[in-house]
């Protein structure tokens, strides 16, 4: 059985930094499962978030050799093992400890965002007609499993920690998601302009390219919300009318 | 210098405590407060991560949307036949009652079902169920119900503590009044004072070495309600989910959603053949196809067809499986062949359209076994799924036996008896969630609040962290994972006497050594502590399906013993019962069956 070094940042909020482990490696083997075997062989005590180990959870995000990653969908065979591995935690949110950060703003964001609200019933039991292209459509954000790589990547919080004013990629698929639900009736346009600060993403796709789930975040969720942003306040004749309307 | 002495504790008062947020446990969480209860809820990992997410083909619920045939008599009948009639008949019926309104409450905070071509809900086949039951969306449908769950329950003022774990149920006299724990992240103790507090827990795969389970399921709430001094019943029924990735080995386990074979995936074995027509159970013999094209045309909605043997109950295919194997027709890596692919030869474009009803399942092998599954067949073998057995409730409350303690969804027994169909956990999260969140709170309101007893918490916090104060002791992996390789191999999918006898005497020597693990580091995050607590909780549940199973001298639904391969007369009408002595030890009985009443008993001779 081959051999693979592995350097894992160990520490938490007050710094810390790269240790080198080395272990056996086998056919098919994750990210994770390398990191599970250190652990269990080396470092008991190292802090690692993951669950389903399926790329279905979203817990076990991470930045492998830099790049951000679910390490439980990231083959050692796609990684050129003749150097060490680097494995550290998301660089957009507080670290707790190890590979584990503080996602906690991701949670609190979401309470910020006006919650489904459906159309009156279409039939007289109470239940919709909704025809399978109108799923379809929205099934793109619907599969989103908060991750939160998205998050971790976008400069607006990555580098200029505008963690107040921007809620993020993440954030903005879900409002996609309620925006474009065939039953939702809710407007959500006023928030997204003032207090989610959509105008603040300028459209890099760095998101995009890090979605493990393939959700082509920028060009059909952030964009077309985007867009209809600028419908709702920025077109002359609206604004027209909103003056006439007060 | 414990706990609640020092004062480092953090405390919280609720009207219902709901440990667990899974489908089950969310679900309690907003029924309770609906009515105006404070709720409180402790999850083990972030919200949303929970098992439930994993969840893929379906919620099953007689909505009759795809086949006007069905109603709630076929979903009940359809359960008990599932579980042997071991199953609490009431819990059936309610469940196949009330399961139509919670998955259209659902489609009313935001879940996006697949449509019929009118625009109503969508329904697929699946293993037991007469006719096509299964809400779904996609093979991600768990994502969809948890996701709904959470966004709506977060509007609702409930709390959440996350990535926090229960170690103890406090009690005032035999009340249970409140729960003790830890949080992940600082390691800081919890003590929750409530009125009343609802199990949500889930399962119990990490107690064997291969399982789809994440390493949250280590039987908590079974271990937390016995402890208590709850019963707990159906332990020896253990659900082995007859396909699970097995290639490469570290996706041994993974699970490989039925839905698979519900859009017409066959099994085969390394000739070719197709052994599930080989050994159809009596019981299944006239609503089974008995030819290849028959299974063919049910799968593509011919109501005049039978079902194909693939879609037997998930016992029965899990022993066919390993009878292949053990017979040496097994695939390369030891498992066989499940095969989608083949549809290609039936109907046009089969690529798109797998792809499109198992996307999730064509993403996992492709990233993590390099198998594009619309041009090969997968390998699969069984995998420890699901825990039919649990917290022994009242049918209609979801009261445990213990007053103030409820128990919901996988951790609480009762509704799939001694097999559970695909598809009926997820409508059983709901309907019971509901019902225990409600009557929870219902409870709440008649009870004072009494404070936590210290020599409790005092207690508990010694045990918590006396794994820190050995120093030189044995680490608690190696003990978790030679106990899963243990409980695999001694009582597993094929069981007998000999093997489980000599897992009881090895159950008693990892208690030994789990009673002298220690762990090193500080309390924050510290995952190796977590595993050492966990052990406690695995060795109660596995010494509880251990002697349950060796109580059931039978084989019937999950339970196979190969020196009783028979049914027993007397044993079918028995639950097997496990609650904590006086004297500290684990005592085993027999319960009778709970009756059905004659209505029920019409309705099931008229479905057979």
């Amino acid at each position: 059985m081959a051999r693979a070094t592995f350097k894992i940042w160990r520490g938490d909020g007050s710094g810390g930094a790269f240790q080198d482990y080395t272990t056996e490696v086998s056919e098919g083997m994750v990210v994770l499962d390398a990191v599970h075997r250190i652990q269990a062989e080396s470092a008991n005590d190292l802090a690692v978030r993951w669950n389903c180990k399926a790329g279905k959870c979203g817990s076990c995000s991470a930045e492998v050799n830099g790049q951000p990653r679910l390490m439980c969908m990231t083959r050692l065979a796609d990684l050129p093992l003749d150097r060490p591995v680097t494995v550290e935690p998301m660089q957009a949110f507080p670290v707790i400890r190890d590979l584990v950060t503080d996602v906690a703003w991701n949670f609190a964001g979401k309470k910020t965002i006006r919650k489904f609200k459906p159309r009156p019933p279409d039939a007289a039991d109470g239940t919709w007609r909704v025809a399978q292209e109108d799923v379809d459509r929205v099934q793109e954000f619907r599969k989103c499993i908060e991750c939160f790589l998205c998050q971790d990547v976008c400069h607006v919080l990555r580098e200029h920690h505008l963690h107040d004013a921007f809620v993020g990629p993440r954030l903005l698929v879900y409002s996609a998601a309620l925006e474009m639900h065939p039953l939702d009736v809710e407007d959500r346009l006023g928030d997204l302009k003032r207090e989610h600060g959509i105008g603040y993403c300028n459209i890099t796709k760095c998101c995009t390219k890090v979605c493990p789930e393939n959700i082509t975040i920028t060009d059909n969720a952030i964009i077309p919300l985007k867009e209809r942003v600028v419908d709702e306040f920025f077109d002359p004749l609206r604004r027209l009318f909103r003056v006439f309307r007060k | 210098m414990i706990a609640s002495s020092i004062g480092e504790e953090r405390r919280y008062e609720y009207d219902v405590l709901v440990i667990g947020a899974g489908g089950a446990g969310l679900r309690a969480a907003i029924a309770a407060s609906a009515t105006g209860a404070k709720v409180g809820v402790v999850c083990k990992s972030l919200l949303g991560k929970a098992h439930t997410v994993m969840a893929e083909g379906g919620i099953a619920a007689a909505l009759a949307n795809v086949d006007d045939r069905d109603g709630w008599q076929v979903h009940f009948a359809d359960t008990l036949r599932g579980g042997q009639y071991l199953n609490n008949p009431h819990m059936a019926e309610i469940h196949a009652q009330e399961a139509p309104a919670r998955v259209r409450e659902l489609e009313a905070w935001g879940a996006l079902f697949d449509r019929t071509a009118d625009g109503r809900i969508l329904q697929r086949n699946f293993g037991g169920h007469r006719y096509p039951r299964l809400a779904h969306v996609g093979d991600r449908t768990g994502l969809e119900m948890i996701r709904t769950l959470q966004d709506h329950g977060i509007h609702q003022g409930i709390e959440f503590h996350m990535e926090c774990t229960v170690a103890l149920l406090l009690k005032d006299g035999l009340r249970v009044t409140g729960a003790f724990g830890y949080e992940r992240e600082r390691g800081r103790f919890l003590v929750f004072s409530a009125g009343a507090v609802v199990l949500a827990t889930g399962g119990i795969g990490r107690a064997f070495e291969v399982t789809s389970n994440s390493w949250e399921y280590t039987g908590d709430g079974h271990a937390l309600a016995y402890e208590a001094g709850a019963e707990l019943m159906d332990m020896e029924f253990v659900q082995f989910h007859p396909t699970g990735m097995v290639w490469p080995p570290s996706v041994h386990g993974l699970l490989v959603t039925e839905g698979v074979r519900g859009e017409g995936g066959v099994l085969r074995n390394r000739e070719g053949r197709r052994f599930m027509f080989d050994d159809i159970p009596e019981l299944y013999k006239n609503q089974t196809a008995d030819n290849e094209e028959e299974g063919w045309r049910y799968c593509q909605g011919d109501k005049t067809a039978r079902r194909p043997p693939e879609l037997l109950t998930r016992d029965h295919v899990a022993r066919c499986i390993v009878r292949e194997i053990k017979e040496g027709r097994g695939s390369a890596h030891g498992g066989v062949l499940l095969d989608i692919s083949w549809i290609r030869s039936r109907i046009p474009n089969a690529e798109v359209h797998i792809k499109k009803k198992l996307p999730s399942m064509y993403h996992q092998f492709k990233e993590l076994a390099g198998i594009d599954i619309t041009k090969e067949p997968m390998e699969v073998g069984p995998t420890t799924h699901y825990m039919m057995g649990g917290v022994r409730v009242d049918a209609w409350t979801q009261m445990s036996s213990v007053s103030g303690l409820f128990a919901a969804g996988e951790c609480a027994a009762g509704l799939h008896g001694a097999n559970r169909l695909g598809g009926n956990s997820l409508s059983d999260l709901l309907v019971f969630g509901q019902r225990a969140g409600e009557h929870a709170a219902q409870f709440a309101r008649g009870q004072g609040r009494s404070a936590p007893d210290p020599a409790q918490i005092d207690a508990a916090a010694e045990r918590l962290l006396a794994p820190f104060a050995r120093p030189a002791g044995e680490g608690p992996y190696a003990i978790q994972r030679e106990l899963q390789v243990m409980m695999q191999s001694q009582v597993g999918i094929v069981r007998n006497g000999g093997e489980m006898s000599h897992a009881l005497e090895a159950l008693a020597a990892f208690r030994q050594r789990a009673s002298r693990v220690a762990v090193y580091g500080h309390r924050e995050y510290n995952p190796g502590w977590h595993t050492a607590l966990d052990l406690e909780n695995l060795l109660v549940v596995s010494e509880a399906i251990t002697r349950a199973a060796l109580e059931r001298r039978e084989s019937r639904g999950a339970q196979f013993r190969e020196d009783f391969p028979d049914k027993d007369k007397a044993l079918g009408q028995v639950n097997v019962v496990v609650q904590k002595g006086d004297d500290g030890e684990m005592r085993i009985a027999r319960a009778p069956l709970v009756p059905m009443t004659e209505e029920q008993r019409r309705i099931v001779e008229e479905m057979k």
